[in-house]
């Protein structure tokens, strides 16, 4: 078994529209590690990663919900706890 | 004053309490009579929560972009021929295998899914089941709409439902789907949900979406990515019903472990499928089977199960197993795939000189020592014009129905794994404990699998010979064999002319 037993993980695809949301990612989760992968951007911490509504609408230039976040979404890894402000995955 | 916009928490309760009612009419229990016998206990279906809180509404819209954005490309990629920028055609066998043994499964989960919308008790369990139903639809129909466009210019892609129900080798997913399909509610779910979408679909999709980009197909990474963003929705749908059944009752938990037990190992083994498709049929592979393995199973999986420890739910049986299988699996199941290439549906190629090199690298300890001298020996006889495909047919597993390939890993590897149990006074055979635990389990429903080997012998698939056979599964004679030398392969070096065909020969 691998040493690493709380990953939470989130990938988003590589385009345009997500990059403002791995910005906020990169802002809000110092010690994540961010994977460039052929289509896609996988993004790890141990323990819990958070996506910040205000974060993404500093980097966007406009309002932004939450929920927009499906259109990017390919997997993740976690426990969801999602509301008007933030979405965050963790392992408790 | 116009009313304040309910936060999201309160529009999801508006959505998903009190919809439904204590019928008094009929009985409750018939009005869902699949929910009880399976012996999972609710007592309270208000505890069910969707962490997405997803509404109607917002579903649709989000829905619908998805899905403009996904035509958009479609559109553009048919105008600009994208068809041109795929790495080479060999490529295109892991799409006929994906359009007739992946779309088929989306097409079953929507039918699954539609069943429990009606048949759970909870009004928001339904609602998340009902929005899964159209999602599955829609996974099946935009893979159809977009593998259309590679039907107009490649052979194999021409029937896949058909097919599905046919091919010897699709009975695999076939088995695995209809397996989940004539299960109780609470089983499909774990099955489908838990076992198939979180603990293994990234498996599936996210290596195989990656190696499209990899491999210049961005009309598969398209429709690929755009399936995705619904699977995380039911990947965290899989995770709340496994926590939902276990805070329920504490009765609950073995029922949970044995479907676990159960449907991780059917699941795996039909990714076996898959393990071949990346490290073989994908011209570049971005990541070998055993790697994304080690990510997303031992690491992204080890880590949820030691969340889910706190409920008592351990590790699904044998997963030691198939950890020690991913060194191996890959190369069983395409050399299956090249041995009998004249009876597949797509092109069948052996590995190249940098292909070879790169499973050297990384399959140190298993692709030099044991695989890499029967893929140069088929080659010699290749070159020397001796090469046969075999002549019989394989004996399949009767639980996954793959053919008796897989090999004692932790002992000898080189020793066919094969396990056997009498029941009737008739004897089964399996590729594995795991799949000979599930016969032994429900015997009276793997003895009614549906085996092509034994319903060609029984005269049920369309004649005796192969070539019968073949024509009953609908497939041309163009569909088959080796990619060098087939229709697709000289379509392909008029595209690109001579350059490629000294690289690929
Ligand atoms: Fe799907
Ligand atoms: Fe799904
Ligand atoms: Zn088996």
């Amino acid at each position: 078994m691998s040493d690493k037993k709380n990953t939470v993980f989130l990938i988003l695809q590589d385009n345009e529209d997500a990059r403002p949301i791995i910005e906020a990612v990169e802002q809000d989760n110092p010690d994540a590690n961010i994977q460039y992968q052929p289509g896609m951007v996988r993004m790890e911490a141990a323990g819990r990663l958070l996506v910040n509504r205000v974060t993404v609408e500093e980097n966007l230039g406009r309002e932004w919900d939450v929920q927009e976040l499906h259109l990017n979404l390919i997997s993740l890894g976690g426990n969801i706890d999602e509301d008007e402000d933030k979405f965050e995955i963790s392992w408790r | 004053m116009p009313a304040k916009k309910l936060n999201l928490r309160k529009r999801y309760e508006l959505l998903t309490r009190g919809m439904g009612w204590e019928t008094t009419y009929q009985k409750m229990d018939d009005v869902f009579p699949y929910d009880s016998f399976e012996g999972i206990k609710i007592t309270d279906w208000d505890k069910w929560e969707d962490p997405f809180r997803l509404t109607m509404d917002s579903y649709w819209k989000f829905q619908a972009e998805k899905e403009k954005k996904l035509y958009a490309v479609i559109d553009s990629f048919a105008q600009n021929n994208g068809q041109t920028n795929l790495a080479c055609a060999s490529y295109l066998s892991a799409i006929k295998l994906f359009i007739t043994g992946v779309t088929p499964l989306e097409y079953g989960a929507h039918r699954g899914f539609a069943h429990l919308g009606r048949h759970f008790r909870g009004d928001g369990a339904r609602i998340a089941c009902q929005m899964q139903a159209i999602d599955e639809l829609r996974h099946a129909q935009t893979q159809v709409h977009t593998i259309s466009h590679y039907n107009k210019h490649f052979s194999g892609l021409h029937d896949p439902f058909h097919q599905f129900d046919r091919v010897w080798y699709l009975s695999v997913p076939k088995s695995f789907i209809e397996d989940a399909m004539s299960s109780g509610p609470f089983e499909f779910i774990t099955s489908i949900s838990f076992a198939f979408e979180y603990v293994l679909t990234n498996l599936l999709f996210v290596p195989f979406m990656s190696g499209a980009a990899y491999n210049g197909d961005m009309a598969t990474v398209t429709f690929g990515f755009s399936a995705q963003s619904d699977e995380s929705r039911h990947m965290t749908l899989g995770l709340e019903i496994i926590k939902f059944m276990l805070e329920q009752h504490e009765d609950n938990l073995p029922i949970i472990q044995r479907w676990m037990d159960k449907h991780f190992w059917r699941a795996y083994r039909l990714l076996g499928l898959v393990a071949a498709m990346q490290d073989y049929m994908l011209t570049n592979s971005p990541m070998s089977w055993k790697e994304a393995w080690e990510v997303y199973f031992v690491e992204n999986g080890g880590a949820l199960f030691e969340d889910l420890s706190r409920y008592g739910l351990k590790m699904p049986k044998y997963h030691e197993l198939a950890t020690a299988e991913a060194d191996h699996i890959s190369h069983q199941i395409w050399s299956v795939f090249c041995s009998l290439g004249n009876a597949t549906g797509f092109h069948t190629f052996l590995p190249t000189e940098e292909k070879m090199a790169w499973l050297s690298e990384k399959y140190p300890d298993t692709f030099d020592k044991y695989y890499r001298p029967r893929f140069e020996y088929w080659a010699e006889q290749k070159k020397a014009g001796t090469f046969e495909y075999q002549k019989g047919l394989p004996q399949l597993c009767q639980v996954c129905q793959i053919p008796m390939v897989f090999t004692e890993v932790q002992t000898d590897p080189m020793q066919i794994s094969y396990r056997v149990t009498e029941h009737g006074g008739d004897k089964y055979h399996f590729c594995s404990d795991g799949c000979k635990d599930i016969f032994e389990h429900e015997p009276e429903k793997y003895v009614q699998a549906w085996l092509p080997v034994h319903q060609i012998y029984q005269g049920n698939c369309g004649g005796p010979t192969l070539p019968e056979v073949l024509d009953w599964y609908k497939f041309k004679p163009e569909d088959s064999g080796d990619y060098i030398g087939s229709k697709d392969y000289h379509r392909w070096q008029e595209w690109k002319g001579a350059d490629k065909k000294v690289k690929q020969a």
